[in-house]
């Protein structure tokens, strides 16, 4: 996917003037956060229940396999390789993409389900298959959405269409199934079921992501809600499993531990509706299972961040409550992020994954209020990580001259504190005279982006430091 | 209090020298009504945390270790924001990786260095603050403050000293007001929508006013509100609603 991140800025006005969008923005937050605030009051509540240390133990586990990558990788290969996988590794994206297309004719493919993938969006897949005549068919009900809605981008990691209200969807439904519109998402999904229906008993091939890979089984696990996975899983004759490797996790005991975080920090369910644990192909006996099973584990830019201050990233495990409780995130929605991943994880990957000068707003598009810090089930210090990036740019230079120029003057005068008393004083009454005898300045040249949107405060008139050596002058004191 | 009074040093913040004096006065009056000595070193500025926070690390150790230099003879280290407390408690220690010298100043000084509702309750047991306001109040609670120092019962404590305050909270007073610093001067129109939630939850209380730690909050929420054209929420910082006119 080419990425659209410079335009943060730009985009973010459209997204703040579409009324729809907020309103849709507004319902889909509240959901969110209110479910994961009641999930973890209800966990904490139950015998033994103790989220924060949870949260430890989640991100203990992360780091133990971040540690020893590349051990566990290995463990995962054997093990997925004994129960007939075929395990292989894709650099990036295109590869991803040759890869895919490689297997799809092998086996005479000419339509390929797939559940919900981001690394399918990171590799730009779909197209790819397209451009080889193979149909990709999301069948993620979100996903599906957007597919047929001219192929329209996510907007969030684990609900796609986070920026569509019902009755969008209701209109796209009528439009594309010709049908007469519904006003009941029952309904709609039922719609929904009955034109994949069709695909996931035609399609050859599934594709799907993996929300973890279990490296003492070998397995490849799926967190659903839809049941899409399943079908997508075990109905065609050839699975492929498109997953970063920093997926993995050592034991089952350890994706155990994971998967009590997971819907809950996701969504505020205890348990997801689907929990699939997949190992290997069909034996013999089975009811069900791909008779071909290709795991192709992706880097793209991930290897690059092990050892580095920006390792704790590799952590994640996508349940999107950072950009959930994001107050930008909530004001923007996730397009204007312009690559896959949006919110304050997507501010940090993006510009890892596609170049730190591809993507100069998002490590500054946060408040840093630390929300996303503080939810984040592996507890990666996102705000941490944003200032990080923030560092690299300016070490770059690849701030505006004038921003850098303008913080080490600042930077120089604050060091001196007999011209930076001079500065404030005459800073303080110069505002005072923009202020014109009121107590607000409504329009002041220096910040126009704040005084666009909010008066300024008028300053008392003097400083601080004016005022107190007074005081102290008066009281006859000497301090210091 | 023990023979010797406690030297507190005030770090009144360059956002109060600039544009609130009073607040610093009202965080002085505090302290010593409280039985501390407050010195003020006359040659503070600025924490760094606006150079920290964009990325010039090299700007903010300087201005750090100045800070380090004037506090750290005396007892404590207060500040009227949980935004400059967190930078010194929290962020001066990261600063100096490379010079184990000025990182073990820097660690010493955060341990010493408290927000100032957070003092009063914490270090000192504060039981009576002078103030005498009247009227019902709503607390936002400051990004920094709550999320990096704790601080979210401390000053709530501290109002309910005062006889005459009516505390009313706002729905997600935990929310961020969209300041961000630099933020709402990069990003000013998205800032603007996360204060305008902000202002929404407060108008909800009905309260007089709405009080906070953080003259960024403060300016960022009381410069929106007016602009909506609401002229009759007061916007208070807890120091002048805990310290009452001079």
């Amino acid at each position: 996917m080419r990425s659209q991140a410079m335009f943060f800025k730009a985009r973010a006005g459209d997204k703040l003037a579409d009324r729809q969008l907020q309103a849709n923005l507004g319902k889909a937050k509240t959901r969110f956060v209110e479910g994961r605030a009641q999930a973890v009051v209800d966990y904490d509540a139950a015998p033994g229940g103790d989220f924060e240390a949870l949260r430890d133990a989640a991100s203990a586990i992360r780091d133990r396999v971040l540690a020893n990558l590349d051990v566990w990788l290995e463990t995962f290969e054997d093990k997925a390789r004994a129960r007939g996988a075929e395990v292989l590794y894709a650099r990036d994206g295109a590869e991803i993409c040759r890869l895919v297309v490689d297997i799809a004719r092998r086996h005479g493919v000419t339509k390929a389900a797939k559940s919900k993938s981001m690394l399918s969006e990171e590799a730009g897949l779909n197209e790819a298959l397209a451009a080889a005549g193979i149909e990709p068919v999301e069948t993620d009900l979100g996903e599906y959405i957007l597919q047929i809605n001219d192929n329209e981008p996510p907007s969030h990691i684990i609900a796609p269409v986070f920026h569509k209200s019902k009755e969008e969807v209701a209109e796209l439904f009528a439009r594309t199934h010709h049908t007469p519109k519904k006003d009941d998402i029952a309904g709609m999904a039922r719609e929904a079921r009955e034109v994949l229906r069709e695909h996931f008993l035609s399609a050859e091939m599934g594709i799907s992501g993996a929300n973890f890979l279990i490296a003492e089984t070998g397995s490849a696990a799926l967190v659903t809600n839809e049941g899409n996975g399943r079908m997508v899983t075990t109905l065609p004759k050839v699975h492929v499993v498109v997953t970063g490797i920093e997926k993995l996790v050592p034991t089952l005991e350890d994706f155990s531990t994971l998967m009590r975080l997971l819907p809950r920090s996701a969504t505020g369910q205890r348990i997801s509706n689907y929990v699939s644990v997949l190992t290997g192909v069909k034996g013999e006996g089975d009811l069900d299972g791909p008779e071909h099973l290709y795991v192709i584990l992706v880097d793209n830019g991930r290897a690059s961040l092990v050892g580095t201050e920006f390792e704790p990233m590799l952590r994640c495990i996508r349940c999107g409550a950072c950009m959930n409780h994001c107050p930008v995130y909530q004001s923007v929605g996730g397009h204007v992020y312009g690559w896959v991943y949006p919110g304050p994880m997507g501010s940090v990957l993006t510009p890892l994954y596609t170049g730190i000068e591809n993507a100069l707003d998002l490590p500054h598009a946060s408040t840093l209020c630390n929300q996303c810090g503080v939810v984040c089930p592996v507890k990666i210090p996102l705000p941490e990580l944003l200032r990080k990036l923030r560092e690299k740019q300016v070490e770059l230079k690849l701030r505006p001259w004038r921003e850098r120029f303008a913080l080490r003057l600042w930077g120089w005068v604050a060091s001196r504190p007999a011209l930076y008393g001079f500065a404030a004083r005459t800073a303080v009454r110069y505002l005072n005279r923009r202020a014109g005898g009121t107590d607000r300045i409504r329009a002041l040249r220096a910040a126009p982006d704040w005084t666009a949107g909010r008066d300024l405060a008028a300053p008392e008139g003097r400083t601080f430091r004016e005022l107190y050596a007074e005081r102290v002058g008066h009281e006859g004191r000497t301090k210091r | 209090m023990t023979k010797e009074k406690m030297r507190v040093g005030l770090f009144v913040t360059c956002l109060v020298d600039l544009m609130r004096p009073r607040i610093g006065f009202a965080a002085l009056r505090l302290l010593e009504a409280a039985g501390c000595e407050v010195v003020v070193p006359a040659t503070q500025t600025c924490c760094g945390q606006p150079a920290f926070n964009s990325g010039d690390s090299r700007v903010a150790r300087a201005l750090a270790l100045k800070l380090i230099a004037e506090f750290e003879g005396l007892d404590y280290v207060v500040v009227p924001s949980g935004s400059c407390g967190g930078m010194i408690r929290v962020h001066y220690p990261q600063l100096f990786d490379d010079e184990p010298a000025a990182a073990a100043r820097a660690r010493a000084l955060a341990g010493r260095t408290f927000e100032l509702t957070d003092f009063l309750v914490s270090v000192l047991g504060v039981a009576k603050v002078p103030g005498d306001f009247e009227g019902t109040v709503t607390y936002h609670d400051s990004c920094s403050g709550l999320r990096e120092l704790g601080v979210k019962a401390q000053p709530r404590a501290l109002l309910a000293h005062l006889p005459g305050v009516e505390l009313k909270e706002m729905a997600a007073s935990e929310e961020c007001c969209g300041f961000g610093g630099m933020f709402s001067v990069k990003f000013g129109d998205i800032s603007t929508r996360i204060v305008d939630r902000k202002c929404d939850n407060i108008r909800a209380t009905g309260a007089d006013a709405v009080v906070l730690g953080d003259l960024g909050c403060m300016l960022n929420i009381e410069g929106r509100l007016r602009r909506r054209g609401d002229e009759r929420t007061r916007v208070l910082h807890v120091a002048e609603v805990l310290a009452g006119e001079d």
